[in-house]
This record gives C-alpha cells, structure tokens and sequence, in this order.
C-alpha cells in the first residue's frame, strides 16, 4: 500500500510493543481463569440446548446445579458432569437436554471413570469444530460464488423492532435495497443479562433478543435473498454482555458473520466487572475465529461519551490495544473489524479533514483489517435534512479512505428508530457517493505537510503517550483510574464479578483444548 | 387573533412536504394511492413528485400539500418548563452563592435498563455538549452522574446519602412506553419511601415533554434542546422559590 500519511514505521511499531506489553498481565490472569459463561459456552458447543418451564436455559440449569451441589466443583469446569451424565444415562445430547428441562440433577449421578468422560467430551468437540467448519465452508463457498457483488466497503444496516418475524421483512427489504450486511440490534437489557433467553421472541425494546432461533430465523431469510440477488448477506450481532462466548457460540453453530465483540466495551460502558470482561472476551474471540467470524470492536463508543477531535487518540489505543487482544485469542488480521466513528462536531472548522486523517491513519495502521466505521450519531440532531448532508460526509471520508464496514447513517438518528425509507436513503446516498468517486482512493494524495498528514501524526505520537502511561500504571489500575473513556471502574465492582472462576488443577475444557490446537495457541 | 399557515413561498399558500412508506409495490398505482392518501387527510393539492420501491412489497413516497388549515398563533400556550429565558452558567453560580448561599447537589441517572447515557451525558458531564458546559464544571454545584442502566431504588438511595437537592431522570428509549413506567415507577418509589417533597425532580429525554413530565408527578421535564444552563436555571429557581416561601 502506498503511504498517503508518511506513519514513522518504528513508532507504530512501538505502539504494538507497547500493546504487547499491556494486555501481557491481563493474558495471564486470562489463561488461570474461566467463567460462568465460558463454561456455558462449553456446553452449549456440546450441544446443551433448550429451557425450563421457567425458562431458565439448560446450561444454566447445569451451572447452577454444580455450584448448588459444591462451588468448587465449578474449578473443575462443567463440562465433565455433563458428559458425566451422558455416560451414565446413556443418552444422546437431545434426550439429556430435556430431562435436564425436566428436572434432572446432574450431581444426583456419581462422577464415573474420568478417562471415559474425556474421550467422549473430545468426540463431542470434535463434533462442534466438524459443525462449525462446515458453516466456515458454506460461506467461503457462497463468497466465491457470488464474488465481486458485493459493495466496497460493505453496507451495513441495522434492524431493530423486537419481533423477529418484523426484523425478517425490514431485513429482506434492506438487503434487496443494497445492503451487504444486515445486524440485528439487541433488546436493551440484554447485556446485563447473565443467561441467553431460548427460542423465537417477539417482544424487546430497542431490539430484539438474540437467541439462537432468532439467529436460525434470520439466516434462513438473509440465506433465502441472497440467492434472489446474488450477493452474499452477511448476518451480525452482539457478542457483548455478560454472555459473551456463549452468544459466539451460538453464532459459530448459526453462522452468523460477524459479531460486535470488544475487549473492553461491556467494562466502560455496561459497568460489567473487568476481570470477568477479559476472561469472557479471550474465549469469544476464540470461537469467533475458529468460525471465521469477523468481530467489530466497539471504538465508536468512546466518542460518543468523550470528544471525537481532542479524545482522537484513545481510539487508536483502543485499536491497538483490541488487536492485540484478538491476537492472542487467535484472530487474523482479516477478522478484525477494528471500529472508528465519524462524530466530530459538525461545527469545528476543518473538521472534515480531521475525519480524513484519522480515517486514512486507521487504514494505513491496520492495512489488511476490514475496518468498521460508523457514522455520525452524537451530533444527528432531529433536523433529518441536515443529518443527511453528514452522513454524506460521512460516506465520502469512508470511500476516500478505502474502509472496510460501513455502518450506514440514518437521517432520522436520535429521532427514532429506522423507518424502512431511512434505509432506503442512507443506501441510496452512499451509493451515489461512492459510485461518484470509485477510485478515489488511487489516485488522491496528501500534502505531506498539509494539515491531514500533520494531525495523524500528532494523533499518534499522542496515542502512544497515553499508552506509555497505561503501561507504567497497569491495565487494571489505568481502568480503575478512569484513563478510558473517563469512567472510572473498581477491580471487584461491576456486574458478574461472582460469575468469575478460577481454573483448578482438574480444570477440563476440550472446547477450549480444540479451539487453541485449531487456532495455532496451544503451548503459547 | 393571528391566523398563520404553513408557508412555502408565498404568504398563506399552506405547503406542506411529506414523505412516507406504503405497505404496497411501486408504480401508477401506488402513487395514486398515495395521493389519496395525503387527500384524505384534509390536504388541497396534492403532487407526488417522487416514487421508489423499497422491495417487491413496499414502496417510497415524497408528496407536496396544500393545506388551508391555520392556527391561531395568539391563543398558543407552549409546553414549556419556563418562558423567561435561562440563566448562563456564570449567572446560575452566581445566583447560587447570592440567593442560597450553599452548594446545591444533584444526582442523576438514566433509570431502568435504558442504556443510552447521551442524555444525561450532556446535561451532567463535564464537557456538556454544544458547548454549553455541563453541571460537573459549575464551580457551585455538586454534580453526581450514575451513567445508564440504573434501577430507581438505587437512584433514590443515592440521592438521599448525598443529600441532594435535585433528581434528574433521564429517559430515551420510549418503545412500548417504557419510559413512563420507569417514571412513575420512580414517582411512587419516593412517595411510597415519603421522601417526594425532599427533592426537585427533573426528568429529561428527546422525547419527554414538561406536560408528560408533570403529569407523572415530577416538578418539570426537558426535551430536545436542552442544554445544562436550562436545567440548572429551573433548579436554582425553584429552590430559592421553596427558601423564600
């Protein structure tokens, strides 16, 4: 790639290093640690499936008996007394699930021959990697085959009702009025929820629930349009929360595409406790790459709550410190969707040509990461006409600087949510403006001391004093301080701290064994 | 009287653009289906000036009225926390350390499980928004931000060990009126705990108007618009109103 921006290469380096040395600590906590979702998410990919009469979920009903019977029990993680209970009733997955819906305690079955337990939870593993695998393939397939119909970067639109079977229409039309990528936004309380709701809903605010027959529902739809229009439809939605590898898991099986999954984000803002945060996200992003799930990171949100212009360099941290994270759980550079968003002030002189840095510094930083950029939403004041003309803006800056997600704008942001003819805009304006300027990006270059190349490298040389200061102090302490999007989070306050569980001796999870020998990780 | 219409480029021509989504194909037919449809709500003229599909089934239309409907602008009473105007931040310190001579402390939260804290953000943070500063950077005044997703008990806990003296609520998600009943599940919390006469309670979101505010039992509410200097303004006032009487 031909520079526009003039990086020094040895200071992005050191911005790498810099982000090796800060995630090292937290890596180590990672790897002594699971959680009650990791072990859900476990036994989820064995195939723990369905719900009570309450609704309470299988594999909560697994974990809960566990901790019932003896909380230390959980070090050993779950997954032994769930094969443990196969063995001994002699049932395949599907029976077990619903005695378990009915009532049966697993810890009622006496532990039997470990060994056998093993080898049977290994064939179950292997039984979920074959699954996944064939998703992975079935997408690589549809990809080639319709290759080159989709836009560059990929459209990407969002539906929100609460029913699924209305998400199904506004995401058929969307995607017949050009998008690449439909996600389905969650109901709004689902991030603090520490269990994933079972079966088809029609009943959220803000958006609809994601369970795994809502991701089947919407797939067999996006499936179903993508063959009318000969173009692939990517599905995404949110690996967040307090469920986070469990909702990847559920993707993974599904086939869904891509996934919001941040290192930090539900820390920040869902005020979910930190350590909890970085066991869950490690495990996540395993599942996701095993699947060759494209994850989102969540930089947006940074601006949303901090300033865009003068806060431009916890970003880039944020970039950095995301790509590391996923490094480390095995993720390539391709699946890494590292987010950034258009939300300076509209007013600020200039502020165009800001935007254009930081997105063209994004770009040459993170060469071969289709980069996910989202559109102004801090500054969309109700005047719809005027929001129009930013997202215009907006759709420039992402063609002019070959990004690789486009989250489109809506013109009635913070007035409600889409209406059906809001996609149909934002489609139709981006499409006029990045048909209109398709090579753009070729043939453009900056002055090399213009303003543009100026504020990249003033915004890099800041990113890495700020991460210099992370590193001295220390992940958790730099979280706890408030260096992050200025909250500030105690290391045993936030949600799900008690859902934390440190690995025993015993501690058996071939998931997580079959995860790590497939993505290279094992031994490191 | 002072009889206004809707005005396009000529005095009293009462044109109107409208734009809207019909559950039916594109075409010759739709578009008179819209026409009528715009007809039927009392307009003139009526000229569809654009059409598209959105898919096979539903279809977008941009459409211009006429209406001869007016209003009489004299006998309009606005749902509005205050006619005069709002004090800056400068004049709200000010009036604190002149008229009450003390801090004034405010807590606020976005309740329920709504998330979105851009409200109460912009009103409480530092920063503020359109630069207008938030209640953080006033020098007289205590400012306590709980972020989002906080249940009111918690809310009012809060509040009563810091001793405020305002409450703010910020609601933004309004789909299936959960907004309201997150207020008026607040309004009784306090009441139930006697505490409703011990704080100024001020709710605010995009969508939340004084009238709805009130009705629920909160002493104002704040919509779109809003900067802190307004908010500060009315709970400033107030206390002073309630130290004086």
């Amino acid at each position: 790639m031909r520079t526009k921006l003039h990086l020094p290469k040895d200071r992005v380096d050191y911005a790498r290093q810099l982000a090796r040395r800060i995630t090292q600590p937290v890596a180590d906590f990672i790897d002594g640690h699971s959680s009650v979702t990791v072990e859900r998410a476990s036994l989820r990919l064995a195939g723990a499936d369905g719900a009570n009469a309450d609704g309470v979920p299988v594999p909560n009903l697994v974990l809960d008996q566990i901790r019932a019977a003896d909380p230390a029990l959980l070090e050993e993680g779950a997954t032994l007394r769930y094969v443990n209970a196969l063995l001994k009733t002699g049932d395949e997955v599907p029976a077990l699930n619903a005695k378990i819906a009915a009532g049966l305690d697993l810890m009622s079955l006496p532990l039997g021959d470990r060994g056998a337990i093993e080898d049977r939870a290994r064939a179950l593993a292997e039984a979920a990697a074959a699954k996944v695998k064939a998703n992975r393939l079935h997408r690589d397939r549809k990809l080639e085959e319709f290759r080159d119909r989709n836009n560059k970067p990929l459209l990407y639109l969002i539906v929100a009702t609460g029913n699924i079977y209305e998400d199904v229409k506004q995401a058929k039309a969307a995607a017949k009025q050009g998008a690449d990528v439909i996600a389905v936004i969650r109901t709004t309380a689902q991030s603090l929820l520490d269990y994933v709701p079972f079966g088809a809903t029609t009943e959220g605010f803000g958006g609809t629930y994601a369970t795994q027959e809502n991701f089947r529902i919407m797939r067999a739809a996006l499936d179903e349009v993508a063959e009318q229009e000969k173009r692939y439809i990517l599905l995404t939605n949110y690996a967040s929360g307090l469920c986070m590898p469990e909702i990847a898991a559920m993707g993974a099986l599904e086939r869904l595409d891509m996934m919001l999954n941040d290192s930090m984000y539900g820390i920040l803002f869902r005020d979910i406790n930190m350590f909890r945060t970085f066991v869950d996200q490690k495990f996540s992003r395993m599942i996701n790459a095993h699947a060759g799930i494209i994850i989102n990171t969540g930089e947006d949100n940074y601006l949303t709550t901090s300033d865009a212009f003068e806060k431009a360099y916890t970003v880039l941290a944020s970039q950095f410190l995301n790509e590391e994270f996923g490094f480390r759980a095995g993720l390539p550079p391709k699946l890494l969707g590292l987010g950034h968003a258009f939300e300076m002030d509209p007013t600020i002189k200039n502020g165009f040509l800001y935007e254009l840095a930081q997105a063209q510094m994004a770009r040459e930083i993170f060469p071969e990461h289709p980069l996910k950029y989202m559109p102004p939403t801090k500054f969309m004041s109700g005047d719809v006409f005027k929001g129009f003309a930013m997202n215009a803006m907006f759709n420039f800056v992402s063609k002019a600087t070959n990004q690789g997600i486009h989250l489109l704008g809506m013109l009635t942001e913070a007035v409600h949510t889409p209406f059906m003819m809001d996609r149909y805009l934002a489609v139709e304006n981006a499409k006029y403006v990045m048909n209109n300027m398709e090579d753009f990006y070729d043939d453009v270059e900056f002055r090399k001391d213009g303003l543009i190349v100026r504020r990249a490298h003033e915004v890099l040389s800041q990113t890495i004093s700020f991460m210099e200061e992370v590193e001295s102090i220390g992940m958790f302490d730099a979280i706890e301080r408030g260096l992050f999007a200025e909250v500030k989070r105690p290391k045993d306050g936030g949600k799900g701290f008690e859902g934390l569980i440190k690995k025993g001796p015993g501690y058996f999870n071939p998931f997580e064994e079959r995860l790590a020998s497939e993505l290279g990780l094992a031994g490191k | 009287m002072n009889v206004i219409r809707p005005y396009g480029d000529t005095m009293d021509d009462g044109k109107v653009q409208l734009s809207f989504t019909l559950p039916a194909p594109d075409g010759a037919r739709g578009r008179e289906a819209a026409r009528k449809l715009v007809l039927s709500l009392g307009f003139k003229d009526c000229e569809v000036v654009h059409s598209a599909p959105l898919s096979a089934e539903f279809s977008f239309y941009v459409v211009y009225g006429k209406t001869e409907t007016s209003v009489d602008f004299d006998a309009v009473v606005a749902d509005e926390a205050s006619a005069d105007a709002s004090m800056g931040m400068d004049e709200v310190n000010e009036f604190i350390r002149r008229e009450l001579g003390r801090k004034v402390t405010v807590v606020g939260a976005c309740t329920g499980f709504d998330a979105h804290t851009v409200g109460i953000d912009a009103i409480m943070n530092m920063k503020g928004y359109n630069h207008h500063y938030g209640l953080e950077r006033y020098p007289e005044i205590e400012a306590y931000n709980l972020g989002a997703q906080v249940p009111n008990e918690k809310l009012i806990d809060y509040a009563v060990k810091v001793n405020a003296d305002a409450i703010l609520v910020s609601q933004v998600v309004t789909q299936k009126d959960t907004h309201i009943h997150n207020m008026t599940e607040f309004i009784e919390l306090l009441e139930a705990k006697g505490l409703r006469g011990r704080f100024i309670c001020v709710a605010g979101g995009p969508r939340i108007g004084n009238k709805l505010a009130v009705e629920l039992g909160f002493d104002v509410g704040f919509g779109r618009g809003t900067y802190a200097d307004d908010v500060a303004t009315f709970i400033v006032k107030k206390l002073a109103e309630r130290k004086g009487a």
